[in-house]
């Protein structure tokens, strides 16, 4: 059954961040990867949410599958953020690049942490 | 840093997703097939790091070296393909980039659950697991990218010089 669930977010996850990286690239100015940073703290907070809500009970492991596993998975990546950051220091942009490594980190991470925060205060 | 401009060792794109060039009108022409291969891909990949979060859980406090793997052996293959794509242009098929890349490493390799993860390590008080996790998986990602493109384009480099060639001749 989760393993389903998991197909079933990821199936939405992954377009979702191709989407909305590429709508954010054709408005963006610059080198900086706002699409996939974007994308990453949008999932962070998401799954906060998810996370926050399990740990309040509110939540089935069901849940967690689709929303968290799959959907949050899918929607966020590794290795489009590490292969922009080797590029942009590869192309002579080491500040842009330095920045994306710390920013994504720092805004994951109060991403992540305001979501289950969120989730706490409505389910808790 | 140096003043001296470097230069650049490859002609792959900074986004590997969306790729150099994104139209600003008409964004969604011809989009249809990318969302079906890299919504499948996306599927194939998130299983696979969920078989291995099966296969190989983590205790709570300890650190999540099975998130830790996925993510640099994504980050791993991200660089060959991107090399491989890059020297083969024009000859792979237009979906093989987003199939693999944005939908199969997408999928598998996550930046939620890693966020996710430090918090926890945090909340427990294992501060300096915590930290490991948070800046060993940055370095260790960008470090294994680095190494992977450097080595897959250093074996490709006579390949690269021969289609660059042959585009020029064009």
């Amino acid at each position: 059954m989760n393993w389903l669930l998991v197909v079933a977010g990821a199936l939405v996850g992954a377009p979702a961040r191709y989407a909305a990286d590429r709508w954010i690239t054709a408005r963006r100015r610059g080198a900086f990867p706002w699409g996939t940073l974007s994308v990453n703290v949008l999932a962070c907070l998401v799954l906060g949410l998810v996370t926050g809500a399990a740990l309040a009970g509110a939540a089935s492991s069901h849940v967690v599958a689709l929303l968290g596993t799959g959907l949050c998975g899918a929607l966020s990546t590794y290795s489009t953020l590490s292969y922009e950051t080797l590029r942009l220091a590869e192309t002579g942009a080491g500040r842009l690049a330095l920045g994306n490594a710390l920013l994504s980190m720092a805004a994951g991470l109060g991403a992540g942490c305001a979501g289950v925060a969120v989730a706490t205060g409505v389910w808790g | 840093m140096t003043d001296m401009k470097r230069r650049d060792p490859a002609p792959e794109p900074v986004d590997p997703d969306v790729g150099a060039d994104v139209p600003a009108s008409g964004l969604w022409d011809g989009q249809g097939p990318v969302f079906a291969v890299v919504a499948a891909g996306g599927a194939l990949g998130a299983v696979a790091r969920y078989g291995a979060a099966v296969l190989w859980p983590t205790a709570g406090g300890q650190f999540p070296w099975t998130t830790f793997l996925v993510n640099v052996v994504g980050c791993a293959l991200i660089g060959v393909l991107m090399a491989v794509v890059a020297e083969l242009r024009p000859h792979t098929h237009r979906l093989v980039r987003p199939f693999l890349g944005t939908g199969v490493l997408g999928g598998f390799t996550t930046f939620s659950t890693y966020a996710m993860d430090v918090r926890a390590l945090f909340v427990a008080e294992r501060y300096a697991v915590a930290g490991a996790c948070l800046f060993g998986t940055m370095a260790a990602a960008v470090l294994t990218v680095w190494g992977s493109a450097s080595l897959a384009r250093y074996a490709l480099r006579e390949r690269f010089a021969a289609v660059a060639e042959a585009e020029g001749a064009r």
